[in-house]
């Protein structure tokens, strides 16, 4: 295969150029400009965008357990769709991903998908119940990523110093899901204008923020590396600030939908594809994120992809499931409001989601360059398109961003130089 | 003469204009109920379903008497009784009774947003009769329609909102009607009751009732509803008394000709004492009078009915 005359855009080996780039077997073969087709297969790269293959570090596959919302073959499909090369599936599934055996299960389903890479998060204690350390040593020899008992927070300080302490012994993250349940019991929308508008419990900024001051200072006490999931106030955003400046080895993540949406947006409707946790901030809050994405103190991109069926989701708004789809939209809401207006570099693009999240996960790195592994995402910026039904690959179809008009989207994707998304469709 | 809204779900989209429909529609109606034959015909033919989905006798008894009053037909039906219980969605529910040809729905819920949801399933006509912690806008009119039947107007009232504000469906629509139609709310709760963003609402909020009582016209007193917080925020039923109940050292307090309006049920020894219930400025049986009236009132202006007594 023989890309041609595409603008080549890897920070990490400083390229940004029009160039061809040659794909032999798994692996990036030669970049150069003006090289020979010879007998290869070519893909005209004019206009487009060639980067290193996207990764989505917090998604939610749903298998085992819950196939009915999704499971690894429609997640992965959703996840091709998305231009993303790896994605990460948080354990909390039926039963908890709390073992070796389950993470290897996850991952030889995705591999018998031959598109996208399912790389499994296990959770930290067992069954996320916050009482007992999981296996953790075993599920690293499984190939398990990273921890987290996503879904909600380590309730007990105890047992997340416990757990820190632990994982500090081998090279992973713990991924926190920032929750402090005795300040958010009961709370469906952001305490403040949304809950005083739409009567209905607040679930306020300093659940999540009380709970990330307790976590970074863990970190500094077990020097465990900490990845703070899905960010969602402008005060969560200052207190990695604040870590990262004292050294600590502290990163963190935001959502498309922290980024684009605000409480604002969920109206008298009482729109429940709106419903998240955490929940759609103020604009204030938005615009502190977007920043803090642009400056690099927000290192990642990540989806929280969460499928619900429709019967979760039409239904009253208090008793709606949490959470919105997002694997399809996120590349594309990310090109429209932020990189093709100017206010993210593709350089950033890149790193935010390409470079830092392997980093994080401490997966070995793809660059555009020979001999590199070929996980490669072909960006078409002009693309302009729909956000509906026929888009989604996901089983689930509760996407936040139903209706939006895009523009820039995924067009092809490599993952070991396999062919698996073909002009924005999944091969 | 028309309301410029299709259903009557919140007072936000509600003009001084459709307020002042209803509680002028509402009068003819009083005087309707006043007469020794208390029936007009000004719906007969319409069908009219009582979805209660949460527990109520007033708001259903008074509902009911407004619908038969009205010579309208009516169905009822209830938490216990309903599909709900046995899984089927809302929407399902909504559909099924629709497709029986109904004219419109009256429903009580826990859960906020209900009558939207319902309003999204029907070609019915829907009536929010109180949407968990967010709306409760047929109370908001018989609350407004008391306070214009003692003082003649609503412009320039002030009135004092007392209690559990921010479980309070009662306060979400009276605060936005009373605005509407150029009286000032102004909030009072311990800061554990309070809403967290009264400026949404273009309000003041205290802690200090006695320091508003003098100021106000009207001191309306809500239940304190104890199964609808989330926790415990009050330390007791006693030391909420002391504080923000209305006894009558704080009846001293209130300015000449002010009244008392309470939704009900009241707590006696809780928000109101005894003695200051059955005061004469306690308007609490006006404001059930005004009930059936006002939503003979608004059932008959959403329905288009004809042939109104006057």
């Amino acid at each position: 295969m023989l890309i041609r005359n595409v603008r080549s855009i890897d920070p990490q080996v400083g390229l940004d150029d029009v160039l061809d780039v040659r794909i032999v077997g798994k692996r990036i073969a030669e970049v150069g400009a003006g090289l020979s087709a010879g007998d290869d297969e070519m893909l005209d790269g004019t206009g487009k965008v060639l980067v290193p293959g996207l990764v989505d570090m917090h998604v939610h596959f749903r298998e085992p357990g819950f196939e009915y919302k999704e499971d690894i073959a429609s997640g992965v499909r959703a996840a091709t769709k998305g231009g993303f090369s790896d994605v990460a599936t948080m354990p909390n599934t039926d039963p908890v991903t709390d073992t070796g055996t389950s993470v290897r299960y996850q991952i030889d389903r995705g591999i018998e998908e031959k598109k996208t890479r399912v790389r499994p998060i296990g959770a930290l204690t067992r069954g996320e119940k916050g009482e007992a350390l999981a296996e953790i040593g075993d599920m690293i020899e499984a190939g398990a990523v990273g921890f987290s008992d996503d879904g909600h927070g380590v309730q007990s300080a105890g047992m997340m110093r416990t757990c820190m302490a632990y994982v500090s012994q081998f090279d992973r993250a713990v991924i926190a899901h920032s929750e402090v349940d005795s300040l958010t019991k009961n709370g469906v929308v952001n305490e403040g204008r949304a809950s005083t508008r739409l009567g209905m419990f607040g679930w306020p900024a300093l659940g999540e923020e009380l709970e990330i001051m307790r976590d970074i200072e863990l970190c500094r006490l077990t020097g465990c590396p900490l990845h703070v999931a899905h960010i969602s106030t402008a005060r969560s955003l200052e207190l990695v600030r604040a870590a990262k400046a004292d050294g600590l080895p502290v990163t963190c993540e935001v959502t498309p939908h922290h980024l684009f949406l605000t409480e604002d947006d969920i109206t008298d409707a009482y729109e429940t594809n709106l419903k998240m946790n955490p929940p759609l901030r103020t604009p204030d809050d938005a615009v502190a994120l977007i920043e803090g994405l642009v400056d690099g103190s927000i290192d990642c991109i990540v989806t929280d992809h969460a499928p619900h069926a429709k019967h979760e989701k039409d239904c009253e708004f208090e008793i709606a499931a949490f959470g919105t789809i997002g694997l399809e939209t996120s590349l594309p809401l990310v090109l429209t409001n932020l990189v093709l207006p100017g206010r993210l570099s593709w350089q950033r693009l890149v790193e935010a989601m390409a470079i830092s999240p392997r980093r994080i996960l401490r997966l070995d790195p793809v660059k555009i360059e020979a001999g590199s592994r070929a996980d490669l995402t072909l960006v078409d910026p002009r693309a302009t398109f729909t956000v509906d039904l026929d888009y989604l690959e996901s089983k689930s179809t509760n996407s936040a961003f139903l209706g939006a008009e895009l523009t820039g989207r995924p067009a092809d994707l490599f993952v070991s130089g396999r062919h698996v998304l073909v002009c924005g469709e999944v091969a | 003469m028309a309301l410029s809204v299709k259903h009557l779900l919140d007072t936000v989209s509600l003009t001084a204009d459709d307020i002042t429909q209803i509680l002028d529609t509402g009068r003819s109606f009083a005087e309707v109920n006043s007469r020794a034959i208390k029936k007009v015909p000004a719906l007969r033919g319409r069908t009219i379903v009582n979805l209660f989905l949460e527990p109520s006798t007033r708001t259903r008894s008074s509902f009911e008497l407004a619908e038969k009053r009205l010579s309208a037909d009516s169905l009822n039906m209830g938490g216990s009784t309903s599909s709900v219980v046995k899984g089927e969605s809302l929407a399902d529910t909504i559909q099924t009774i629709s497709a029986m040809n109904v004219d419109m729905f009256v429903c009580r819920a826990s859960l906020a947003g209900t009558p939207h949801l319902i309003a999204e399933n029907t070609d019915a006509v829907v009536i929010n009769a109180g949407d968990g912690k967010h709306q409760h806008p047929t109370q908001a009119m018989l609350d407004l329609y008391t306070m214009r039947e003692h003082f003649g107007h609503l412009n320039g009232l002030k009135v004092a909102i007392i209690g559990d504000l921010s479980h309070s469906r009662v306060a979400g629509s009276l605060v936005p009607a009373l605005k509407t139609m150029g009286a000032t709310p102004i909030l009072v709760g311990p800061p554990t009751f309070q809403v967290s963003d009264p400026a949404y609402w273009g309000v003041e909020q205290t802690s200090d009732l006695d320091a508003v009582i003098p100021e106000v016209d009207v001191v309306y007193l809500l239940r304190v509803q104890l199964e609808r917080m989330g926790g415990a925020v009050i330390p007791s039923k006693r030391e909420y008394n002391r504080l923000f109940g209305v006894d009558e050292r704080r009846r001293a307090l209130m300015r000449p000709g002010s009244i008392i309006c309470h939704p009900g049920p009241m707590n006696r020894g809780m928000e109101i004492m005894h003695e200051v219930a059955d005061a004469p400025e306690a308007k609490v049986l006006d404001q059930v009078t005004a009930g059936v009236a006002t939503r003979m009132a608004e059932m008959y202006l959403l329905l288009g009915g004809e042939g109104v007594a006057h």
